[in-house]
């Protein structure tokens, strides 16, 4: 098949940046996405050119490194898919694919279609763990986790942290990413003696990073590649809002 | 100069060795580990577990990954699960059950003393993990649930869903956060380790590229610690994330550390089977899936019917046969070679024959479809992702695919390389699988190295070597520095110099053919001999042809690629070398010329229990082979058998 790309092209986080254009042909259905951008790359490396430069590691939707938005919708047009496990069947034979970054204050653009998402690591550093040192741990069935609770806490614990609910928010808020850490690990008993000190310390980092508010527009649950459901917000907002009304822990 | 390989194994009765050398070993003052430095190069199982704990005992770590996070490193996409001797199920397991089968799951080509620490901390490993959140499944009364893996007869895999490895990581990276938040440790991301700096012998530290700004680096610290993950993607396509690479543990290697066994790769019988000479990678369909698949293909070669109008009576459900006591549930290289068997035979599926089925009706006709959703629903998601086609309704199809290294840098007991003061942990030393892993064993030995080894033994070390006057220190000003950083910068010039006409990607995916045909699943002489003639042929290519877009001093996947696959075209020839030289078949390394009249590998524990360990000699010449005997005092060398 044959397909036009714009693609969008910024030499870095200083340059100015633009779509650029280019004719592909030679494209077969069964090519993931990625794979049509490699072979668009190769063409460009042998006509002299400099390729797309695009973020991609494990290609089998775990890894949360691949990120683009893929005519206007984050990870493209299939829901429940991560880019790298996107196919060319996905689009007809003609079709012109726009290509962009994602887009939001809080992750500013590295290279083309590469941005900088450390915010998000800077987010877990402020409070998205157990204090569990290595050592001295009890015996790992002495405490009986009911099946709904860690079954919950699994779900959410599925986000990839690729950022895609902060690019296809209308706000880039970060609230769907920030709820899943908090709720993977508010449902399990592990989590509960810092539980509100880290919802309010994740909340506050999430605000310092520059990520918007929410306004209950729900793009990020249909962009989420992991099905994420909002309803985590809620869960967070409850969270914090008893943080700062009932405890005082630091 | 031959390598003196001790293995520095304690002495004592091998259930007390561990115990014993932890007593024996040097300790740290508190007061004083604030004024050591360590240095960790991955942030993997094996890369994060260990910085954060290192940091938790008070050292000041540096730690680094190429990914744009730590919390992408490779482990990530491990699915299946994780192995350890808790006997929760009380089907028999023990600590000395989970040490016997590793132990003959390698071939016997490990190490006694390191295989049975494996299985002593195992049980550690998963307690940790539960306090630190991670959400392994449960059964309806809030106990932890286990699967079976192959080669094993007992349930004592952990797992979270498909997603073992994410959830894994996510703890140790959890970890890892909650002590660079502190702030004692400092992490570098998207920053490329391109050599060790030594120091009279001792490793002091590391250059790397920022591969944002393009900048050149130096770190100076105490202990080096390479967590740097395996080599698969020499094959090009492989199970590997795209990034996976033999890079650091290279560099290392042509520093003076010594590579063992570098041909023993795995080769994972259930992937999904290469569909189109575009394709990238290969895609892993989980081990835990034979828990409930049953592998077949039809009885009558070249059967194109499809697989719902084969009657039950024309299916050769040939693992069952073969192996009629583990069944679909044998070890990974057996069933690889079962498959390759078949394919060979002509009785493959698919349009290339090159394909099994992995069928799942039996399981869904007696559990129902919902309970192999809760099992495997990830999994099948991605297959119908990749082949278009729904797994609950027609088989899997599915290949074997390089998937695993065991090979990797030498280590001793201490996980120290042949290079004081420079450590190896994880799928990146050679330590404890031999020559063939166990499914769920990778995890478990990834997080057995960074929790429970690593921090004893680099204390032990810095007790015992670490400089604490910090005006005697090796500091990055010292001329080993120097001379490190400008070979970095010019070798990185010479690729760009170059500036031939082929792309990094085209010489890549040759060398990946030139070994997944001589050097794969089967091997001989024949084939060996052709890859190490042209390995050298296709490395002098890509070094007057190769075309490198752009420069250096900014953002450039293809600078990444192009030292990766630079240091691949190097490495390739040093594995095809030890595939050569092994005159025997054992585990995931399989010489045609050495098996039974059944087929199955033939070990020579005579001339061949022992680990090769190769010693670099300069880029074009012959490695020189050390060899480490490795001695059973407590299991028989016996012939496998899953029949
Ligand atoms: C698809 C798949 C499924 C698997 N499933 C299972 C399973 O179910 N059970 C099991 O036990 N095992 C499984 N394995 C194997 C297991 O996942 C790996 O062996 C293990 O996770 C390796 O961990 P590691 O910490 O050693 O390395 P990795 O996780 O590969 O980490 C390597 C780290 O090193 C960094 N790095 C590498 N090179 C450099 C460099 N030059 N400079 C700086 N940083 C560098 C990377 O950034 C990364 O952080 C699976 C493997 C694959 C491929
Ligand atoms: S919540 Fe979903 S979209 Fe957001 S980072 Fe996690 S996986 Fe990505
Ligand atoms: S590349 Fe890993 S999720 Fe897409």
């Amino acid at each position: 098949m044959k397909i036009t790309l714009h693609a969008w092209r910024q030499k870095d986080a200083n340059s100015p940046g633009g779509m650029q254009t280019r004719e592909v042909d030679g494209i077969s259905k069964d090519m993931s996405f990625l794979e049509m951008l490699d072979k668009v790359n190769e063409d460009i490396i042998n006509e002299g050119g400099e390729p797309i430069a695009f973020d991609h590691d494990c290609r089998e939707g775990i890894c949360g490194t691949c990120s683009m938005m893929i005519n206007g919708q984050a990870h493209g047009p299939d829901g429940g898919t991560t880019t790298c496990q996107l196919h060319m069947r996905s689009f007809q034979d003609g079709d012109a694919i726009h290509i962009e970054p994602w887009r939001s204050r809080a992750f500013p653009v590295v290279r083309d279609l590469v941005v900088d998402r450390s915010s998000f690591d800077r987010i877990v550093q402020a409070g998205g763990f157990v204090s569990a040192n290595t050592g001295g741990c009890q015996d790992a069935n002495s405490q009986l986790v009911p099946k709904v609770s860690s079954d919950l806490a699994m779900d959410a614990a599925a986000c990839i942290g690729c950022g895609a609910c902060v690019a296809s928010c209308p706000n880039g808020s970060a609230m769907l990413f920030v709820a899943a850490k908090i709720g993977h690990l508010a449902n399990l008993p592990q989590g509960q003696p810092e539980r509100y000190s880290r919802a309010r310390s994740m909340v506050k980092q999430m605000d310092a990073e520059g990520f918007g508010a929410c306004s209950n527009h729900y793009e990020c649950e249909a962009s989420c590649p992991k099905d994420i459901p909002v309803t985590f917000i809620s869960d967070m907002n409850r969270d914090v809002l008893k943080a700062s009304t009932c405890h005082s822990d630091k | 100069m031959a390598f003196n390989l001790d293995s520095k194994i304690p002495e004592g009765p091998l259930a007390d060795k561990w115990t014993k050398h932890r007593f024996d070993m040097k300790l740290v003052n508190p007061a004083n580990k604030r004024k050591f430095n360590v240095i960790v190069v991955g942030s993997g199982l094996a890369g994060a577990s260990a910085a954060a704990s290192l940091s938790e005992l008070g050292y000041n770590v540096d730690c680094f990954c190429f990914q744009d996070s730590p919390r992408r490193a490779h482990s990530i996409a491990a699915q299946g699960g994780i192995n350890a001797a808790k006997n929760y199920p009380n089907d028999g397991d023990s600590v000395r059950r989970l040490f016997y089968d590793t132990i003959k799951g390698g071939d016997y080509r490990s190490r006694e003393a390191n295989v049975y620490r494996l299985a002593e901390v195992s049980n550690s490993i998963i307690d940790q993990c539960v306090a630190q959140g991670v959400p392994f499944a449960r059964d309806y009364g809030g106990l932890l649930d286990n699967r079976s893996f192959g080669g094993a007869q007992v349930s004592r895999t952990f797992y979270a869903r498909g997603q073992t490895g994410q959830q894994l990581l996510i703890g140790a990276y959890q970890a890892l956060s909650k002590e660079i938040g502190k702030g004692s440790v400092t992490m570098h991301t998207r920053t490329e380790m391109l050599d060790v700096v030594t120091v009279d012998g001792k490793a002091k530290g590391i250059i790397t590229r920022d591969l944002v700004s393009g900048e050149i680096k130096r770190h100076a610290g105490d202990a080096v610690l390479l967590c740097t993950g395996g080599y698969g993607n020499v094959f090009y396509l492989s199970t590997n994330a795209m990034g996976s690479n033999v890079t650091a543990a290279f560099r290392a290697h042509k520093k003076g550390a010594g590579f063992a066994n570098p041909c023993y790769t795995q080769i994972h019988p259930t992937c999904i089977p290469v569909s189109s000479e575009h394709q990238s990678k290969l895609t892993l369909m989980s081990e835990s899936l034979r828990n409930d698949g049953r592998v077949w293909v039809p009885k009558k070669k070249g059967d194109d019917r499809p697989p719902s109008d084969i009657p039950e009576g024309e299916r050769d459900y040939y693992l069952e046969r073969r192996y009629p006591s583990f069944g679909n549930l044998v070890p990974r290289d057996v069933a690889s070679r079962a498959a390759k068997e078949r394919c060979d035979e002509g009785f493959g599926v698919g349009e290339s024959g090159l394909a099994v089925y992995l069928d799942f009706a039996d399981a869904i006709s007696r559990l129902g479809e919902d309970t192999i959703r809760a099992r495997y629903g990830n999994l099948f998601q991605m297959y119908e992702k990749i082949a278009a086609e729904n797994p609950y309704k027609t088989p899997m199809r599915i290949f074997p695919a390089v998937h695993y290294t065991m090979g990797g840098l030498w280590v001793d007991y201490n996980l120290q390389t042949t290079v004081p003061g420079l450590f190896a942990l994880g799928e990146c030393n050679f330590s404890d699988h031999g020559a063939n892993r166990l499914g769920a064993s990778a995890l478990m030995q990834g997080l057995a190295d960074g929790y429970f080894v690593a921090p004893y033994t680099v204390s032990n070390y810095l007790g015992e070597h670490g400089e604490m006057d910090a005006a005697k220190k090796v500091t990055t000003a010292h001329p080993a520095f120097d001379e490190a950083e400008a070979a970095v910068i010019a070798r990185t010039e010479r690729l760009l110099a170059v500036n031939g006409k082929q792309s990094i990607d085209s010489f890549h995916k040759r060398l990946g053919l030139i070994m997944w045909d001589n050097c794969g699943m089967g091997r001989t002489k024949e084939t060996l001999t052709k890859a190490l003639e042209e390995i050298p042929k296709l490395r002098e290519e890509f070094w007057s042809d190769v075309r490198i877009p752009g420069g250096d001093k900014e953002f450039n996947a293809e600078v990444e690629k192009a030292n990766r696959v630079a240091d691949f075209l190097e490495f390739a020839e040093t594995m095809c070398l030890d595939a050569l030289t092994r005159e025997e078949s054992c585990g995931g390394h399989f010489r045609e010329e050495h098996q039974s009249g059944e087929g199955e590998a033939q070990r020579d524990d005579e001339n061949y229990a022992h680990a090769a360990v190769w010693e670099y000699t300069g880029e074009g010449n012959r490695p020189e082979l050390s060899m480490e005997q490795l001695e059973f005092e407590n299991v028989m060398l016996t012939t496998r058998s899953y029949k």
